[in-house]
């Protein structure tokens, strides 16, 4: 399957949807603190794309995905969902959470199929059929019944997932997902949310502070600039799917990779104010004293 | 051949009958760890030690101060004898009426407190106008301590046992409330942004995020209730009552009769002491959850 291959209809079936966001801002504070957290930020998300959200911590990814999410709302401009405005949290947009988001008093099982019992969403029979089938796709059939406490943080990952793949959404916005995991456990969680991705391409908001896993997941980087955040550079990822680790060593990904770095570092300076040099300067001082 | 290795690589390797016990047999597993390791023994040493010092200081070497105070062994013998000196052991009828009489009065105060502080706590914690309508009044009236209501309850109820209960349910509402709205104020956010994609409405969100995420607090709230019950029913029963083993402690004391007093004392201990274990088992039974996370701790 190629990256052109995408169907023109947009259903929950296939997930391919079209996410817009046009000239949106946010600030936060009074009149006299006023704090710009995003500024006439706009991109667009293509259907069936990945696409990673990158920037310098503290940029603002958090508040694009709470606007995105419906959590919040923007002050000026507007997000479309398919060219329909969104207004508020919905099923249509699952988001997975940076830290584990499981109802720790719901045993596994329950959790995943949480949403669409609570919706009615056709039989219970077949949501409890649907949230096996989930369960065992993501490895975690023999963990049914434990609850998220007994799961390790790799498995909690997985579980949401499956919370988050049941609902079938237009839209999976992934909320630095990984981040937390130790070292051996998360390129394993990159590679098998890759599988998961490519198997049906459903529209994914991908957000990381981590370069090399946005290069290795995404179709295209956009990668943001410093507080308020605004689009600082698009950069598509030309990897072909099904994506290995071993494509990470290409020059291309180094190419990629070295001219996101370039553009990070430049922004991550500027929230530093010009502070570093100073403080080098001192550095500088105390080193030459005898 | 490779599905032969296979299928014995996936075999239970512990050996035959290592099942989880269940029931009585957990319990005997459970005792006999338990009597394996030193913590038993250093308990019996420990109370032992404490009976020995006051066995000392009472009737052995009977110190100023302390010989008008009836000894371990001047306790234990009345306590258990069929005919006591000093009127009150485990073959009297009254005492068991005491101890009856004081329990029904918890049972009523304890449920009647949880059925009126849960909800209110869950409210408080969860709407924000309820907090603002309620909690200046909540907070004004609770440090008032329970001895300070004594005349009030008199005055506002008849006979001995409704003021009593009063008293008692006042005390644990404030514990039962106040926890239970702490409860709900420390879930965390993102349970509530999790329900909310999910597509839940008020209701379900206050039944499936608020109501569980609070329990924990809320059992913790439980059983400073009972304790704060059983001490604020004391208190009541000495100054109104007429049966209760507040009652039986202060008649005691005016008639002079000091064993049945330190009796009362001491039952009240082991009763109290029963009373939060039944709580405990209870929330431990509702929230597997919580229980097993704390296990995941070691604790």
């Amino acid at each position: 399957m190629t990256i052109g291959a995408v169907p023109s209809s947009v259903d929950h079936a296939t997930g391919k949807s079209r996410i817009e966001l046009k000239n949106v801002s946010r600030g936060f504070g009074e009149e006299w603190a006023r704090e710009e957290v995003v500024q006439n930020l706009s991109f667009e998300i293509k259907p069936g794309d990945l696409t990673c959200i990158v920037g310098p911590s503290g940029c603002g990814k958090s508040t694009i995905v709470n606007l995105v999410a419906g959590y919040d709302a923007p002050e000026s401009g507007e997000i479309l969902l398919n060219g329909q405005k969104i207004t508020g949290p919905g099923k249509d947009r699952m988001v997975v959470f940076q830290e584990t988001a499981l109802m720790p008093w719901q045993t596994t099982f329950d959790n995943v199929a949480f949403g669409p019992k609570l919706r009615g969403d056709g039989a219970r029979a077949d949501i409890d059929r649907e949230a096996h089938r989930l369960l065992e796709k993501v490895g975690l059939g023999d963990f049914k019944r434990k609850f998220p406490s007994q799961l390790s943080g790799g498995m909690q990952r997985r579980a949401e997932l499956a919370r988050a793949l049941i609902n079938k959404p237009l839209l999976l916005i992934m909320d630095e997902p990984f981040r937390g995991l130790d070292a051996m456990s998360r390129p394993l969680m990159q590679e098998f949310f890759l599988r998961l991705f490519e198997e049906n391409r459903r529209t994914n908001l991908f957000v990381t502070s981590e370069i090399e896993e946005a290069i290795f997941l995404a179709d295209r980087l956009v990668i943001l600039s410093n507080r308020p955040a605004q689009v600082r550079a698009i950069i598509e990822i030309p990897l072909p799917r099904p994506r290995e680790f071993h494509m990470m060593n290409s020059p291309e990904v180094f190419e990629i990779k070295r001219e996101a770095l370039a553009i990070l570092h430049d922004e991550a300076m500027k929230s530093f104010g010009g502070s570093v040099g100073a403080g080098a300067r001192q550095m500088d001082v105390m080193e030459a004293r005898p | 051949m490779s599905a032969i290795a296979h299928e014995s690589y996936a075999a239970d390797t512990r050996p035959a009958g290592s099942r989880q016990p269940t029931g009585f047999g957990m319990v005997l597993y459970r005792a006999k760890k338990s009597f394996g390791s030193p913590t038993p023994y250093l308990m019996m040493f420990g109370i032992g030690l404490w009976l020995f010092a006051y066995w000392l200081l009472c009737e052995a070497l009977s110190l100023p101060r302390f010989e008008k105070i009836p000894g371990p062994i001047t306790i234990l013998t009345d306590w258990l004898s069929a005919s006591p000196n000093q009127g009150t052991s485990i073959y009297t009828p009254d005492y068991y009426q005491h101890i009856y009489v004081s329990c029904r009065r918890i049972l009523v105060a304890f449920l009647l407190a949880t059925a009126l502080g849960v909800p209110l706590g869950l409210l408080m914690g969860w709407s924000r106008k309820v907090k603002e309508y309620t909690f200046p009044l909540f907070e004004t009236l609770r440090p008032i301590p329970i001895m300070a209501w004594v005349p009030l309850a008199i005055l506002m109820f008849a006979g001995y046992e409704t003021p009593v209960i009063f008293l008692a349910t006042l005390a644990s509402f404030f514990a039962t409330t106040l926890n239970t709205m702490l409860g709900v104020q420390s879930i965390d956010e993102s349970y509530f942004r999790a329900a909310g994609c999910l597509g839940s409405r008020k209701r379900d969100v206050f039944w499936h995020v608020v109501v569980p995420g609070a329990m924990p607090y809320i059992f913790t709230g439980l059983q400073i209730s009972i304790g704060v019950a059983w001490f604020s029913l004391v208190a009541a029963e000495m100054v109104s009552g007429d049966y209760g083993l507040g009652y039986l402690i202060l008649s005691s004391y005016v008639n002079s009769v000091t064993v049945p007093m330190v009796i009362g004392m001491l039952t009240l201990g082991f009763v109290g002491w029963f009373s939060s274990a039944i709580v405990r088992f209870i929330g431990d039974r509702l929230m597997q959850w919580h229980v097993k996370a704390l296990a995941m701790q070691g604790r």
